[in-house]
Formats: structure tokens, sequence, C-alpha cells
């Protein structure tokens, strides 16, 4: 029999987006995205370690408009991969199950993550104009 | 051709063998990152202007050292087992599908393992 010929569920584009699902799939996205962070996360280390005039054009790279939009990118896909990977840890746990708990951490995800990504850019900005 | 149904081929020839071995890595490394990101983003703070020399001196600390190389291993470890699943649901093509897995297990070791000697020729003398 073969496999391929049995019916199928209905999939994604017949159910009324929610936030639960959403946020499934940002967590997916965001995951992806994160293995491409490595791609500059390796490049920045690597470059320290050929020497001066490699790490100059990888800070100088970095320190650009296009540096600058990824890292904010980047910054955001990992707070938001992190908080929602710490509710997925408490639901391996057992907890956070009900409907009501997956929405209130659902939307506590989406307002942490935003938070956060907040809070270390406007830190990161005052360390980085040596305001502190 | 067989007429058997996929379900009652397998019937009787126990697991796979593998058990929960990817489940429970993808858990460990994840409570692994939970403390190591944190740590990382408030040091990016001080690194992200930080000049060469200073670098050198923050990875020539013992713990900082240790915790960037531990960072690597759980980060590259983390995306492989990730993306592994991702490429498992959405690749369907045998072709593609065994050529990404290839590209991503191999690719990371490799860039773990050159991010682990940039950190530590850092470290050790810069």
């Amino acid at each position: 029999m073969d496999p391929s010929n049995r019916p199928l569920s209905p999939h994604l584009q017949v159910y009324r987006p929610q936030l639960t699902s959403m946020l499934s799939i940002l967590h997916r996205l965001t995951g992806v995205f994160l293995t491409a962070g490595l791609l500059l996360l390796s490049y920045w280390l690597v470059s320290a370690a050929a020497g001066q005039s490699w790490y100059d054009c990888a800070q100088w790279f970095l320190t650009s408009w296009l540096g600058y939009a990824l890292l904010l990118g980047f910054s955001y896909a990992l707070f938001f991969h992190l908080c929602n990977g710490i509710r997925h840890l408490f639901w391996d746990l057992g907890l956070g199950f009900e409907l009501r708990c997956a929405y209130v951490s659902g939307w506590l995800v989406v307002l942490a993550s935003l938070g956060l990504t907040g809070l270390s850019w406007a830190l990161g900005l005052l360390f980085g104009l040596g305001v502190w | 051709m067989s007429i058997k149904t996929p379900a009652k081929r397998v019937h009787g020839l126990g697991s796979a063998k593998e058990g929960v071995h990817h489940w429970w890595m993808q858990r460990l490394t994840a409570l692994l990152l939970v403390p190591l990101t944190i740590w990382f983003v408030a040091s990016l703070w001080y690194l992200f202007r930080a000049s060469r020399a200073e670098l050198i001196d923050w990875l020539s600390g013992p713990i900082s050292c240790t915790l960037m190389i531990l960072l690597i291993l759980a980060g590259f470890y983390h995306a492989k087992l990730g993306m592994q699943v991702v490429i498992e649901d959405y690749v369907h093509s045998r072709l593609w599908h065994t050529w990404l897995q290839v590209k991503v297990t191999l690719g990371c070791a490799v860039l773990a393992t050159a991010c682990i000697v940039s950190v530590l020729k850092l470290a050790l003398g810069g």
C-alpha cells in the first residue's frame, strides 16, 4: 500500500491563525535564523584570531548599518527563542498545558522578548557610548 | 511488492534503538544555553566596541574562555539537532534531504571546531 495515497489531515492553510500556532512557527523560524547567526559568530571569532586587519574588517562590518540591522534581528530572534524555549521546557515537565495558561505564557513570551531586546540595546548603547 | 502496510512490516521488530536520545540532547543543550546566552549577551555590551587587545584580555580569563567554548559546543549541537528536524519535516526529496543533512552536520562540526580553535588561539597568546 502506497502511504502517499492515504487521506491526510487538514493542513495549516485551513486553520484560522492563532497566537499559539503563530508562536510555534516563529520558534522554528527564529531557530533557523539563529543557525545563520552562528555563521556570523564564527566569522567574528575566526577574524579575531586571524589578526588585527581581519578583526578591523569584521568590526567595520558589524558597526555598519547592515551589521546593526543584522544584530538587531539576531538579538530579537535570540530572546524570542530563549523565552519560548523556556516555555517549551515547562511543557516538557508537563506544566502549563491548560488553554488559558498556554495563552498567558504565549503573551508573556511576546512581551518578554520585546522587552529584553529593548533593554539589552538600551544598555548596550549606553555602555558602548561610554556613558556608564 | 508486498501488500503489507508499513505498520505491519515493523510490528514486532522493537524500537529503532535510539530512543529519546535526540529529544534528550536537545533539552539538555537548551537548558545549558539558557544561562550561557544571557551571559554572552551581557558580555557583548562590553565586547561590542572592544579592541582586539581587549577581546584577547577578556578571553584570557579562565571563566570567560570556558563559558565561550561551552556556548560554542552547546550552540552548534543545539542548532544541528534543530536543523535536522526541520529538514526531516520539510525536505521530502531523498537526494536533497541527504545532501542537506550531511551539509548541516559537517558544517556545524567544521564551524564549531574553527570557533574553538580561534577562542583558544586568542586565549593562549593572541
